[in-house]
Formats: C-alpha cells, sequence, structure tokens
C-alpha cells in the first residue's frame, strides 16, 4: 500500500476558499469555523482517524453550506446587501485613508482649475448671465488632467508613458484657441462637441497603464465610462436636492444665495465630483455588482421593439423623412444608444458561456440599428448631393459611417457566435480594436474641419 | 438522537447559556459539552451553533473577544453578560414549569397504561 501525500492545510484553504463565496459569511466567521473545524479533526485523529479522514468527517459533520449559511443570512441580513464601506477593514485601512486624502486633493484642484478663471476676474461668472463661452471650449481641461493624475498616482506606469498623454492635451488646446473661429460657429460648436469624446481616449489611455493594448484592459475602461456615468449622475441629483435647500433655506431668512450658488456650489461641485466618482467606481470594484450591464438587461428588449416597431412603421405608413439637423442628431443619439447597449451587455458576459436567447436579442436589436442606419445615411447622402457639404453633414456622414462598419461587422460575428462557427471573445476583440477609432474620428472633425470649411 | 427544528432551536440558548455560565467558552467545546451532557445523546448540525452564538451576541447575553488557542491560532472565546445571567435565569424558570407539567402528565399516562390509577400522589 502507497501513501499519497495528503496536504491537510491544502484542503482547508480550498474549504475556505468555497466558503468565502457565501455572502452571508464574513472573514471571521469563517476563522470561526476553522477553528472548530481543526478542533473537531484533531480530536477524530485521536480516534484513530487519518487526518484526510478525520477532515472529511469534521466538514461533513458541520453540515449543509446552504442550510448553515441560511442561518448566518437570518443573522446577518445586512451582508446580503453589499455595503460599500469606506475606510473600514483592517488591513487596507492605511491605504484607502491615503486615497480618499489624494482624491480629495484632486478634486479641490480641478475646481480650482475651474474657479481660478472666475476669481481673477478674466472670465468672471454671473448668477444671471450665460456661462462665458470659456468654460465650454474647455470644459474637458478643468476635469481630464486631474483624472488622468489620478491613475498615474495608483497605477505604475512608466514616465515615457505618461508623458505621452501631453501633446493630444496640448493640441486640443492649441487648436480651439489658436484657430480663428467665428464664435459658436457650425465648426466651433463641432469641435465643442468632439474634443470631450477625442480626450475621453487620453483618460481610457490613463486608465488602463500599460494594459492598453490588449482587449481586457480596454473592456475595463468601458465598465469604468459606464458606472462612472451612473455615480455621475447619481451625485448630480444629489447635488441639485443640495442646492436647492441652500436657496430655500437662505431665502428663508430673506437672503438671496444665488451668487454662493451659482459661482461656488455648482461649479466645483460639478467639476470635483467627476473625481469623487471616478474613486467611488474604483473603490467599489468588487463590492458592489455593476449597474450599467443590468439597466443594458432591461433596456435592450425595449429598445429592440422601439426600433423594430419604428422600421414596421416606417416601412408600411412612413413618408420621407424630414431630414432636419435636429432629425438626423435623433439618429446619431439611438444608434449610440445601441452602440452603448451593445458594448455593456458584452462588458458583463461571461466569454465561455454558449449562445442564449438575450444573445438572440442582442442580434435583433443590432440588425433593427443598422436598418435605421441605412435609412439616415440615405437621406444625408440625399441632402448632400443636393445642397452639397456642410460641416455639420459630413460630421453626422462620418459618425453614422462609423457605426454602419462597426453594427455591420458586429452582426456578422455575433450570427457567427450563435451558429457556434466563433468565440465570443471574437466580438469583444473587434469593438475593442475598434474604441480609438470614434476618438480618432472626434479629433478629425475638432482638427480638421474648421480648415476645411473656413472657420464657419 | 435528532431533536425536531423548533425544540432544537428553543433548547439552544438555554443550553449555550448555561454551559458558559459554568465559564467561558468557545464554539467547539460548547459542542462537545453538550453532547456529554446529553451522553452523546443531542446531536446538533455542528455548524448550526455559531448563529445561535452570534445571535445571543447581538441580544447581549454573551459577549466575544479573540483570543489564542493552546495551538497558538486565533480562537473566538465566549463569555455570559449580566443581561445573560438573567437571560438565564428566566428560561430556567419556564423551562421548570414546563418539565414539571410534563413529567406530571408523562407520569399519568404511565401509571394509566400499566396500573390503576393511585390517586393522591401528587
Amino acid at each position: 500500500m502507497h501513501e499519497t501525500l495528503f496536504d491537510a492545510e491544502a484542503m482547508i484553504a480550498d474549504w475556505r476558499r468555497y466558503l468565502e463565496q457565501r455572502r452571508a459569511l464574513a472573514g471571521e466567521d469563517i476563522d470561526e469555523l476553522e477553528d472548530h473545524l481543526r478542533g473537531q479533526s484533531v480530536e477524530l485523529q485521536g480516534t484513530g482517524l487519518s487526518e484526510e479522514e478525520a477532515l472529511f468527517v469534521a466538514i461533513r459533520r458541520l453540515g449543509k453550506l446552504d442550510a448553515i449559511s441560511h442561518e448566518y443570512a437570518l443573522e446577518h441580513t445586512e451582508r446580503l446587501w453589499k455595503q460599500l464601506v469606506m475606510g473600514s477593514g483592517s488591513a487596507t485601512r492605511g491605504t484607502t485613508d491615503r486615497e480618499l486624502l489624494v482624491v480629495l486633493l484632486l478634486a479641490a484642484a480641478a475646481a480650482f482649475s475651474f474657479k481660478i478663471w472666475d476669481l481673477s476676474g478674466l472670465f468672471a461668472l454671473h448668477p444671471d448671465q450665460d456661462l462665458p463661452l470659456f468654460y465650454l471650449v474647455h470644459a474637458p481641461y478643468f476635469v481630464v488632467p486631474w483624472l488622468c493624475g489620478y491613475f498615474f498616482w495608483k497605477r505604475s506606469l512608466q514616465r515615457a508613458d505618461r508623458v505621452k498623454i501631453v501633446p493630444p492635451l496640448v493640441a486640443g488646446l492649441v487648436v480651439m484657441n489658436v484657430y480663428p473661429f467665428i464664435p459658436l460657429g457650425d465648426t466651433h460648436l463641432l469641435g465643442i462637441l468632439h474634443l470631450p469624446i477625442a480626450l475621453w481616449l487620453v483618460v481610457g489611455f490613463a486608465h488602463a497603464g500599460d494594459r492598453w493594448q490588449g482587449d481586457s484592459g480596454r473592456m475595463d475602461f468601458v465598465r469604468f465610462t459606464g458606472e462612472l456615468m451612473i455615480y455621475y449622475s447619481l451625485i448630480a441629483l444629489g447635488g441639485g436636492v443640495f442646492m436647492a435647500l441652500t436657496v430655500m433655506l437662505f431665502s428663508s431668512i430673506g437672503l438671496n444665495p444665488a451668487q454662493l450658488v451659482f459661482t461656488w456650489i455648482l461649479p466645483c461641485g460639478a467639476t470635483g465630483a467627476v473625481l469623487v466618482a471616478a474613486w467611488l467606481v474604483e473603490s467599489k470594484q468588487g463590492v458592489i455588482e455593476n449597474i450599467a450591464p443590468v439597466l443594458t438587461r432591461v433596456f435592450t428588449p425595449l429598445f429592440t421593439l422601439l426600433l423594430a416597431g419604428f422600421l414596421v412603421t416606417k416601412l408600411f405608413a412612413g413618408q420621407d423623412m424630414a431630414m432636419e439637423r435636429d432629425v438626423l442628431i435623433i439618429y446619431d443619439i439611438v444608434l449610440a444608444m445601441v452602440l452603448g447597449l451593445l458594448l455593456y451587455a458584452l462588458s458583463a458576459r461571461d466569454l465561455m458561456a454558449p449562445p442564449g436567447w438575450f444573445d438572440r436579442l442582442q442580434l435583433t436589436l443590432v440588425v433593427c440599428a443598422l436598418l435605421a442606419d441605412l435609412i439616415a445615411l440615405a437621406a444625408i447622402a440625399g441632402r448632400i448631393t443636393e445642397f452639397g457639404f456642410t460641416p455639420n453633414r459630413l460630421a453626422v456622414l462620418g459618425e453614422n459611417l462609423i457605426l454602419l462598419v462597426n453594427l455591420g461587422w458586429s452582426a456578422v460575428l455575433y450570427r457567427r457566435f450563435i451558429q457556434g462557427q466563433q468565440p465570443f471573445a471574437a466580438l469583444v476583440h473587434w469593438q475593442m480594436v475598434y474604441l480609438p477609432v470614434y476618438a480618432v474620428w472626434a479629433a478629425a472633425v475638432v482638427i480638421l474641419f474648421p480648415p476645411l470649411f473656413g472657420f464657419v | 438522537m435528532k431533536l425536531n427544528k423548533d425544540l432544537m432551536a428553543a433548547s439552544a440558548t438555554p443550553l449555550v447559556l448555561a454551559i458558559l455560565a459554568e465559564g467561558d467558552s468557545y464554539g467547539y467545546a460548547i459542542i462537545k459539552r453538550v453532547k456529554e451532557l446529553s451522553d452523546g445523546q443531542l446531536e446538533w448540525t455542528d455548524g448550526m451553533l455559531y448563529p445561535v452564538l452570534h445571535r445571543l451576541e447581538r441580544q447581549d447575553y454573551i459577549m466575544a473577544r479573540w483570543g489564542t488557542a493552546e495551538t497558538g491560532r486565533k480562537r473566538k472565546y465566549y463569555q455570559l453578560t449580566d443581561n445573560g445571567k438573567a437571560q438565564l435565569a428566566e428560561h430556567r424558570q419556564q423551562w421548570q414549569t414546563v418539565d414539571q407539567a410534563l413529567r406530571l402528565v408523562w407520569s399519568r399516562l404511565v401509571q394509566g397504561a400499566t396500573v390503576p390509577v393511585i390517586s393522591g400522589v401528587y
């Protein structure tokens, strides 16, 4: 008879990992149960069992895990709600405290980078006047550098890589300030709208660090973006309530706090909150489920219905579309939504899972979006041949073509996946490779369109 | 012998409190003591004791602290609180009442089944 090597510690470690998947059991509970397991096992060995047998019996005597964790759950219901507790937890306390400090400093710096132009009197804010154009033009610059700084602080990235973010930031600054734009003319407005899209890629580069070349690094950035938008919206809602209460409280004692609210709370809050939201997204990873994929699940069927209904209506009762500018913009927004739904469905999907009904639904959605995109493209093309190019038409044409290519190839890949000819990862890879295309096009709109169209 | 679920739930609290009244203890030792006291007749599912201990801790009948076992590993010890002592006394009274009533009725049943009723025993 030969001895097989039995590693009791490895088995206990496995058992612990298994318990750790149960939400109702906290780390200290598992420590306590482990102590029990070891005590029982030692005693059983005293009766002549081998270490291996003793451990098996001891684990068995602890009882059915489902039943036990059910009892724990009854006693600790709060644990079923995953809590994002800041600065608690013994081991990581020091680092989270320091991170909070860094984030608050960066948020203050972001707010200050906005406020300084008001305080210096160059672009003063007035509660009853429009925001000076300066702030719209430079909006990304109050946030993007500080966000990049946060990620640089958080992740290790070579200095040579860090400075790569400088040229695009400087280029945007130069273009927006040196080009002889007609204020709020077509190309100026397009530049203001497209600059943030182009610079968001810079944030992605800083976020992914040295993982930017891989699909997973980029996908993490997509997840980060979705969660950031949701967190920022939630903070903005809270901020709205806060400002409304500020106004009401001070009004009740006969003061008008508009100056305070519109020149301090709103601008400082709106810029600083981006950093705070980014920090929330970073620190909640793995603590709370991502919410963007959940919304995706809810809205994918609804958007599929909307687009299918629209296409059918157009087919039977449709008249020629009024191809006004705002109608085209609605088309673009719908298509961008579809792309978002596709991306966030991908971001939460188990790459190994076999095709299911949701994949078929996604494919339906993509095909409907493709058809809608073709309709829009036909309309734009008609308008361009009739009236010639304008900056707006060219921008919309480009965006629709980019979406057409993306959605078209996605539909092909999705179909192949559902038919079992290709792994799901191919679809993810395609989307991730495509990610920079949006930013490159946006950069082209910012940099090339103005001279092309004479800065109108 | 496996107790039914309700009885086990009802008896766990006084048993644990009473065992802790004998002195501070920890999970595994408490379960061993239960077996000892019942001559091996009472078999709890070991894992079920711990949620009970946590409930008693929340109710402030017992207090927990982390200590070190003889093996050098960390171990969670439980100690009866003043509240727990009062609770134990109350439990004891209730159980004695139940016990008395049951004894009476058991003895009547036994007597009724075997020998003619002898009045005036109780």
